[in-house]
């Protein structure tokens, strides 16, 4: 493979930056901001250099790395600070910095009244440089580095506010569930090394193909609960909506675009793994089509417009898990799906913080209406996303949900039309609470109080927003076209590469009219139930238990609370006293016995230790006496 | 002389120095502790350079005969075990002297006597690690315990007095239980080919013993280092003695006396008793994932901060001993890296904590709050503290950590699974005191908490520095560790396990 020499500056251009706004602290209050931009900015074409130059290169010498040092060298347990830039992951690395410098400039505006803006750029800059880590790690336990990095960036960000203590909270609660799935990458590496003997990519690879089923299917497992917690999905999902507590910019890079798409990216990388593992591949699956679903449905009852597009995320990239774990055929799209949504739902977020810095932070969609007048090209930019997350052609998300959809149809038998029925119901869903979120907000009439004064943002805010709108129109069909991206990825998926011209059940118009249908079902819905009747501005209370639930995100809250968390606390309790009173008070029970009460209690409250000390001295001299007699 | 005895002495040395400074010159007495400890940290470093990392073999040593009578030597000498234990200790005393500048005011007796106890100390710790006659590392294993108990009772706070008779009592129990051991070993062989007190010609003698000889005398030592390295059900010294100790007190104590315990159990368990290592080896390894998640279970509940800190080191503690136990170059490697690693983390922590206590003069930490607003400098060094102790990859004791349990799944992946548990454990027991200390709003009586001074940043700076560094960078430690662990696997009888899906493909 060819190596290169560069790969680092990636990585080390950002992590710098990080550097220099943390250990600078206060002087750095100026530029901060400015040197963190151009960081991410350089990096971003340290990116572009770097497909140019693999676009020159013919297909089979596309992938480069570069080994940095040998990083743990333990007998056979051998780990390079490896990076490895191929076809996938210099698709994370340009949206990763593409996405993240333009979240920057929109920061500068957005966080310009914040005294502590220079430490917000800081995390941002240590984020990116994290997620590429990430996505360049070139073995499991590298890319485990990274994966955790974004876990703190995201912590830090989360909680960024944190003298509120239910930011504090959400942060905290992030970070955990976060450590649950990194568990299950913990698991995955040991039993990789355990079975395989090697953590490395290329390695794995090269010893899955003469590994047992068993092996290769607790590996995929493992990774799935990794994808799990990063990604937000079943059954670890309930972090993400909580995580809507850090500023908006972080929303839309950290817990839309990038970080929350680190799952898909662990599995799509694994695909040795998975191909050669049915069965973790049919639970990547039911984990998708749950999540896909969970995520649409909660969705729908959301009146804080970031919880209702955290939702979404929570739910497309339920769509991206869906397409990655039907295999070959889906990997592409899996793909193509979480690049699109990198557009559309940064975009939609950036929109959203937008909307908020012109409401005073008021983020109640039910205090929103009318905004369309007011705030012009936030609603277009904003509406050009929401018109390619529902899937209206020719906008991006239309070509990749479409393709997902039509790839689970096509996973054959009942198997087959169960889940493609699935995405087609999420199809509907999403296109009802998305629908939703555009009345509510843009379309709708206003009811706001007058004392609110709507106005549009700064250049700084909405030239990012109007770059991923050109994103959320373009991208589509850029990768749909002669399966652009699909070619472009396959030598990464190997020989499988190529499979998935296979036998449809539908015909592909046939299914993008079932698509179309299903949007059209949603859109029509939300309208008639939202801009032709009235819209309450406070939450109505008599709703029905269903609306209830999904208010409760479903319930996984008090699911965790009452089946770990209480447990859990009831455990410490109890540990604490038993750790007083029955293994401490056994071992003062035998000191006192063993010594006798009366006067040597007496003096060891008083805190003399002499005469226990003598006691065992004395004890000593006659063992050191009895070698004497047992040596003479 | 040998490099190692001179090292040995320089601190007594500085002892004596300090000795003859007038005791009202306290400034004097401070920076020659501080003189001294510096140039024992440097000598070090410099027999860490010239230490040979091929020969397993021990190196800079020598011996002589101390008590012929019984075949005692003085015989010392560093192998790549007791270096990298060595170089934790002395690395880590100029940083608790400079750290806890004026922690020895308020003690029963003088900052003089402070210093000087610290410094005997110093070169106690040098003496458990580097002595290679049974008898000789026994005396400085006892001898060990006077400067600390004097440090906890005279210069503690609370419960001072009771934490320091507990410390003792329990540590004069382990150490009587050892002696017993050691002297049966001595009459074994005596019987065979003469009486010696000298580590490589007693490993021989388990081919004299009877299994229930081999099995008593084997629990006469691991008892002692279970308490030493507080092994569950051992530990309940340790909350109460961190508790009461000065910060630095503490760092020396977690960071580096209770090392002698899991040090102990490579040197004299495995290598001295082969055969009833094996025959332990699942209770051990029983005992060791209940430290795990019991020790980290009673840091979430603990409301006291120094006793949370005291809890997390029974958890890593955990960790280190199925390392030891399992059997494996990586869990070798990983408990020996984790050992040196865990000084480090334990010392950002407790030396952290120590400067929040004596700001607010109070360890509970619900006192706290709000404080990354108030003491940016402070709130971050705790809070990167606190990721070590967590194990976040790219710090240092990841690194260990995770080599532990790779290397535990391999042959025990039961344990190994169970332990991994203790990782979202130390989330929460990181997390928890981070938030209630560190975010909210600010608690009323911390508004004005002054941040890190220059002594203060100078002090925690290298801790950090190498906490870092060795997460990305451990080579320097693994290729002195590597060798040693090996050396200790294959003598045992063991080889790593192989890859399971290699094996007839």
């Amino acid at each position: 493979m060819v190596t290169s020499t560069s790969l680092i500056y990636l990585i080390a251009l950002p992590l710098l930056g990080a550097a220099v706004l943390l250990l600078a602290g206060r002087r750095a209050d100026k530029w901060g901001h400015l040197l963190a931009t151009a960081m991410s900015g350089a990096s971003f074409g340290v990116g572009l250099y770097q497909l140019s130059q693999m676009l020159a290169r013919p297909t089979e010498e596309r992938a480069i790395t570069q080994k940095l040092f040998t990083w743990i060298n333990v007998a056979s347990f051998q780990v390079d600070a490896g990076l490895l830039l191929d076809q996938l992951s210099i698709c994370f690395v340009l949206l990763i910095t593409g996405v993240g410098t333009l979240i920057h400039i929109y920061s500068i505006a957005y966080m310009s009244h914040d005294e502590n803006r220079r430490r917000f750029f800081a995390y941002l800059n240590l984020f990116i440089a994290a997620m590429l880590l990430l996505v360049l790690g070139d073995s499991y336990l590298t890319l485990y580095v990274g994966w955790e990095g974004v876990g703190l960036a995201s912590y830090l960000l989360i909680g960024f506010w944190n003298q509120k203590p239910a930011y504090a909270t959400a942060s905290k609660k992030a970070f955990v569930m976060n450590r649950i799935g990194d568990m299950g990458l913990s698991f995955a590496i040991m039993i990789a090394f355990a079975t395989l003997g090697t953590v490395s990519f290329a390695g794995v690879k090269e010893a899955s193909h003469n590994a047992s089923e068993t092996a290769l299917t607790a590996i995929g497992i493992m990774l799935l609960i990794a994808a799990a917690g990063k990604s937000a999905q079943f059954p670890l999902q309930a972090w993400l909506g909580d995580a809507m507590a850090g500023p908006t910019p972080v929303s839309a890079l950290i817990h839309a675009a990038t970080m929350v798409t680190a799952g898909v990216y662990l599995i799509v990388r694994s695909n040795f793994i998975f191909d050669a593992a049915p069965t973790a591949q049919l639970i990547v699956v039911i984990v998708g089509a749950i999540t896909l679903l969970f995520g649409a449905i909660i969705g729908t009852a959301k009146d804080d417009i970031k919880k209702a597009l955290a939702a979404s995320t929570m739910s497309q990239i339920g769509y991206m898990v869906l397409g990655a774990g039907l295999g070959p055929a889906g990997y592409a799209f899996a793909i193509m799906h979480l690049l699109t949504h990198g557009f559309f739902k940064a975009g939609m977020f950036l929109g959203a913080g937008s909307v908020m810095h012109g409401m005073n932070d008021t983020v109640d969609m039910r205090r929103y209406g009318a905004l369309r007048k007011f705030m012009p090209i936030t609603f277009v930019t904003f509406g050009l996303g929401y018109l390619a997350i529902i899937g209206v052609p020719p906008f991006a998300g239309f070509y990749s949900k479409d393709l997902i959809i039509e790839t689970a149809f096509n996973a054959g038998g009942f198997k087959g039309i169960l889940l493609g029925s699935i995405a087609l119901l999420g199809a509907v869903i999403t296109a009802f609470y998305m629908t939703r979120v555009m009345i509510l907000t843009f379309t709708s009439p206003k009811r706001w109080e007058d004392n609110q004064h709507p106005h549009e943002s700064p250049f700084l805010m909405w030239f990012p927003m109007a770059v991923l709108a050109i994103g959320s129109v373009t991208s589509g069909l850029l990768f749909y076209r002669g399966d652009a991206l699909a070619n472009w990825l396959n030598p990464v998926f190997g020989e499988h590469g190529s499979e998935h011209h296979e036998e449809h059940l539908f015909a592909p118009i046939v299914v993008s009219a079932m698509a179309l249908t299903a949007v059209l079902i949603g859109v029509s819905i939300a309208i008639v139930k939202y801009q032709l009747s009235e819209i309450d501005s406070i939450a109505p209370e008599n709703v029905s238990i269903f609306t209830r639930i999904a208010r409760k995100d479903l319930l996984q809250d008090s699911f965790n609370e009452s089946v770990f968390m209480r447990p859990g606390q009831a455990l410490t309790r109890l540990l604490v006293k038993a750790d007083e009173s029955v293994i401490d008070g056994t071992v003062r029970g035998i000191g006192r016995t063993a010594l006798g009460t009366g006067a040597a209690l007496r003096k060891s409250q008083t805190g003399f230790a002499r005469s226990y000390a003598v006691l065992i001295l004395i004890g000593a001299i006659a063992l050191i006496a009895g070698i004497w007699v047992v040596t003479l | 002389m040998s490099s190692v005895t001179l090292l040995g002495i320089l601190p007594l040395i500085g002892a004596l120095l300090i000795a003859v400074i007038p005791a009202d010159q306290v400034l004097r007495v401070k920076q020659a502790a501080l003189g001294t400890t510096i140039l024992v940290a440097i000598s070090a470093l410099m027999m860490w350079f010239n230490f040979d990392k091929s020969n397993t073999a021990f190196q800079f040593g020598e011996s002589a005969e101390w008590i012929p009578s019984f075949g005692i030597n003085y015989a010392v000498g560093v192998d790549g075990l007791s270096l990298v234990l060595i170089l934790l200790a002395v690395l880590l005393t100029p940083i608790v002297v400079l750290a806890g500048w004026n922690e020895s005011e308020g003690g029963r007796w003088s900052a003089k006597v402070f210093y000087i106890l610290i410094l005997i100390l110093e070169t106690m710790m040098i003496g458990v690690f580097a002595a290679t006659d049974v008898f000789l590392f026994y005396v400085f294993f006892e001898a060990m315990l006077i400067p600390v108990y004097f440090l906890i009772g005279g210069y503690g706070s609370g419960e001072r007095a009771a934490a320091a008779v507990k410390f003792l009592l329990y540590s004069l129990f382990g150490g009587l239980l050892m002696l017993a051991s050691i002297i049966g070993l001595y009459v074994i062989s005596s019987k065979n080919g003469g009486a010696t007190f000298d580590i490589a010609e007693l490993s021989q003698m388990h081919n004299y013993m009877s299994s229930t000889t081999q099995n008593l005398l084997f629990l006469g030592f691991f008892i002692a280092f279970a308490i030493k390295a507080p092994v569950w059900p051992l530990h309940t010294w340790l909350p109460d003695a961190a508790a009461s100790a000065t910060p630095g007190t503490s760092v020396l104590l977690l960071g580096v006396l209770d090392k002698v315990g899991t040090f102990g159990m490579i040197r004299f368990c495995l290598s001295l008793f082969p055969d009833a290592s094996k025959t332990f080896t699942p209770v051990i390894l029983v005992l060791a994932v209940i430290s795990i998640l019991y020790g980290a279970f009673l840091a979430i509940g603990a409301r006291d901060i120094k006793r949370l800190i005291a809890y997390t080191s029974i958890s890593h503690f955990g960790f280190i001993t199925m390392g030891i136990f399992a059997m494996t170059t990586q869990g070798h490697s990983g408990a020996i890296l984790y050992m040196f690693n865990h000084g480090f983390s334990t010392a950002a922590l407790f030396l952290v904590a120590g400067w929040m206590i004596a700001r607010r003069k109070s360890s509970t930490i619900a006192d706290f709050g709000g404080l990354q607003r108030v003491t940016p400098v402070m709130a971050w060094s705790f809070f990167i503290a606190g990721m070590s102790s967590l194990a976040l990859p790219g710090l240092s004791s990841f690194v260990s950590e995770f080599l532990v349990l790779v290397g535990t799944f391999t042959r025990y992946p039961v344990a190994a699974v169970l332990a991994t548990l203790g990782i979202v454990l130390a989330a929460l027991y990181i997390l928890i005191p981070v938030q209630k200390a560190l975010h909210g709003p600010t608690t009323p009586g911390n508004e004005n908490l002054p941040d890190l001074n220059r002594r203060e940043k100078i002090a925690i700076a290298p801790v950090m520095a190498v906490i870092i560094a060795l997460g990305f960078y451990p080579a320097p430690l693994l290729n002195v560790i590597n060798p040693v662990a090996q050396q200790v696997i294959e003598s045992q009888g063991f080889t790593d396990p192989v890859p399971s899906e290699s094996v007839g493909k």
